[in-house]
């Protein structure tokens, strides 16, 4: 795990270095600079000393929390990330939240309820599978923000309540793919777990239904839950880049991109490391996670 | 000379008594997946053959007719500039078919010669090969695709070199496990005591026996590529305008809707959805069949 922070942080510091033009160029801008300038940067980043040297000295940089400074903002890059992780944060955490329970709740009842119950919300998936989280954001701000106007359609509001309102059609829009993929995985490891004998020596023995499915279907279907549900997260941090742009939101999806047209790569470089960080911690949880559902599964020997 | 004729000669009367191509696909299939596979085969060709069929220039700008909605000259309307929709649809969808193509192309590629070799050597070739897949598996397609562009600036290409490496895991992953399964069956050890080689087996003996799976694979990935390319070009990262692309065209006509006018949106996103849940189907039934084949 700590091997896999250490190659993706030498990767998105190595990028600097493959992209075309002198990393200079990055600092100073396409103008360029008087001679002056050229040394007085050669000498505050070190472009004379050899690469794994100016690697080891980031590195360093980084563990003290200084993340390098923005040539567009002016600003640090700690700075301007600070202020928009929350927005990211909640974004992600509200969809989670969302895909948790209509994705374990539709799915439960497409296998406990009858064949109608599941012919429909199986098309919903299906269809809500192939839909990408543009197309949906897309929608629902035509039709709940511009057509019905019950919600704003852009920005993140004043804080509080406002943000949660603001929040509640990006959250959405993130949520239906991920969502409809949990439907599926729950509704395919209940039916397995319904059929196992010892559900049915539950049945035998005259337990109610209720008592049945929350005791002995549902707590054994929880580990491929959970593992879609870690794999979920981490792809609403990457789809949270693209929410933010249709939203307007003021996160760090929306810092990254704008960064990457601007060419600002300290920026570029700080928020894929946070997001490659995130994913790595969320998968940590996920193994962590298993063995608190099912102690027959060691820590570390993940299937 | 006299071989080669025979065998020219013999093929015709072989194929007639297997069942046919199409029946083939059918079994496989089913209802469902081949009504998919009809749907995406009309799709593929109005865009292959969008030079040919599109009614309009998709460029050509008809500012008096901007936003006209549909009409009986354009049957689905215009967008902002006054270009023909139906037309650039055709022309979108032939990026919006052959970027994803091209990602799945070299990702399955390089995923099946990485997991069988991986599955042939083992030890500590395969040790490292699936370390280097498990990398790559943890951080999502579109964060690839997004250090490409950060590299070598947008454009169609550098965001499929991107998803290209990010797509790798998925086919190796399933791969992987298939061979290493079928390096254990006894046809492997035959063609072993035969004197054949390592790599001779594995590309003559093995890969024809995981192909279907590889195939089945590929294809379920090829829906998700097409959604990630049209989220990079929505962003402004891939695609570059005037360039026809239906992730563009999300994007420019969520401008237009905002002015009252969805057409273009509509139009782009349903084509969009359309496609990936084509294509999903497919994998999906690919995938049943090669299962059930083991």
């Amino acid at each position: 795990m700590l091997l896999v922070l250490l190659v993706t942080s030498f990767i998105v510091f190595g990028m600097m270095y493959l992209a075309p033009g002198s990393p200079l160029a990055f600092v100073l801008g396409p103008r360029g600079g008087t001679p002056e300038q050229v040394a007085a940067v050669t000498a505050q980043y070190h472009f004379d000393d050899p690469f794994f040297v100016r690697y080891f000295r980031w590195l360093g940089d980084i563990f003290q929390g200084n993340l390098g400074s923005s040539i567009v903002y002016r600003q640090d890059v700690t700075a301007l990330m600070s202020g928009r992780i929350g927005t990211t944060a909640a974004l992600v955490s509200l969809s989670a939240v969302l895909i948790a329970v209509v994705g374990v709740g539709s799915g439960m009842l497409a296998a406990l309820k009858s064949r109608w119950v599941d012919t429909i919300i199986s098309t919903i998936a299906a269809i809500g599978l192939s839909t990408p989280v543009f197309v949906i954001g897309v929608a629902l701000i035509s039709v709940f923000a511009v057509g019905l106007g019950w919600f704003p359609t852009f920005g993140v509001g004043s804080g509080g309540l406002d943000t949660l309102v603001h929040l509640i059609l990006p959250a959405i829009a993130l949520a239906v793919a991920s969502a409809a993929y949990l439907a599926r995985i729950t509704k395919a490891a209940v039916n397995e777990e319904r059929t196992r004998e010892h559900v049915q020596t539950a049945k035998v023995r005259g337990l109610a239904p209720g008592v049945i499915v929350r005791r002995h279907v549902l707590r054994n279907a929880l580990i491929p839950i959970t593992t879609v549900m870690g794999l979920t997260v981490a792809t609403l941090i990457a789809g949270a880049v693209v929410v933010e742009n249709v939203f307007a939101l003021d996160g760090l999806g929306s810092l990254l991109v704008r960064a990457i047209l601007q060419r600002d790569f300290a920026v570029v470089q700080a928020v894929i490391l946070v997001l490659v960080v995130a994913f790595v911690v969320v998968n940590a949880v996920v193994d962590f996670l298993y063995t608190v559902i099912d102690p027959r599964i060691a820590l570390g020997s993940r299937q | 000379m006299t071989i080669s004729m025979e065998k020219t000669v013999k093929t015709p009367a072989v194929a007639a008594r297997q069942p046919g191509f199409l029946q083939k696909g059918y079994e496989r299939l089913g209802l469902a997946g081949s009504a998919a596979a009809l749907v995406l085969l009309f799709v593929s060709l109005s865009a292959a053959f969008a030079p040919l069929l599109a009614p309009y220039d998709p460029d050509f700008p008809d500012l008096l007719a901007a936003l006209s909605g549909p009409t009986a000259e354009h049957p689905l309307g215009t967008d902002a500039l006054g270009r023909d929709i139906l037309s650039r649809l055709m022309w979108g969808a032939r990026v919006t078919l052959a970027g994803p193509g091209l990602v799945i192309l070299l990702s399955t590629v390089v995923g099946t010669v990485l997991a069988l070799v991986a599955a042939w050597c083992g030890g500590r070739v395969d040790t490292v090969i699936s370390w280097v897949l498990d990398i790559l598996f943890a951080v999502p397609g579109i964060v690839f695709a997004l250090i490409s562009v950060a590299i070598w600036g947008p454009s169609l290409f550098t965001v499929v070199a991107g998803l290209a490496v990010a797509y790798i895991p998925y086919v190796a992953r399933v791969v992987r496990g298939a061979g290493l399964r079928e390096r254990n069956l006894p046809y492997v050890s035959a063609a072993w005591l035969q004197g054949q080689s390592g790599a001779g087996i594995t590309f003559t003996q093995i890969l024809p026996n995981v192909q279907g799976i590889v195939i089945a694979q590929a294809i379920s990935s090829l829906g998700f590529a097409v959604i990630d390319l049209a989220a990079v070009s929505f962003l402004g990262l891939g695609v570059q305008p005037p360039t026809a692309d239906l992730g563009l065209m999300v994007k420019s006509g969520f401008d237009s809707v905002l002015r009252g006018h969805p057409a273009e949106a509509i139009a782009a996103g349903v084509l969009i959805i359309l496609i990936v849940w084509c294509v999903t189907v497919i994998g999906d039934r690919l995938t049943t069949a090669a299962r059930s084949m083991r």
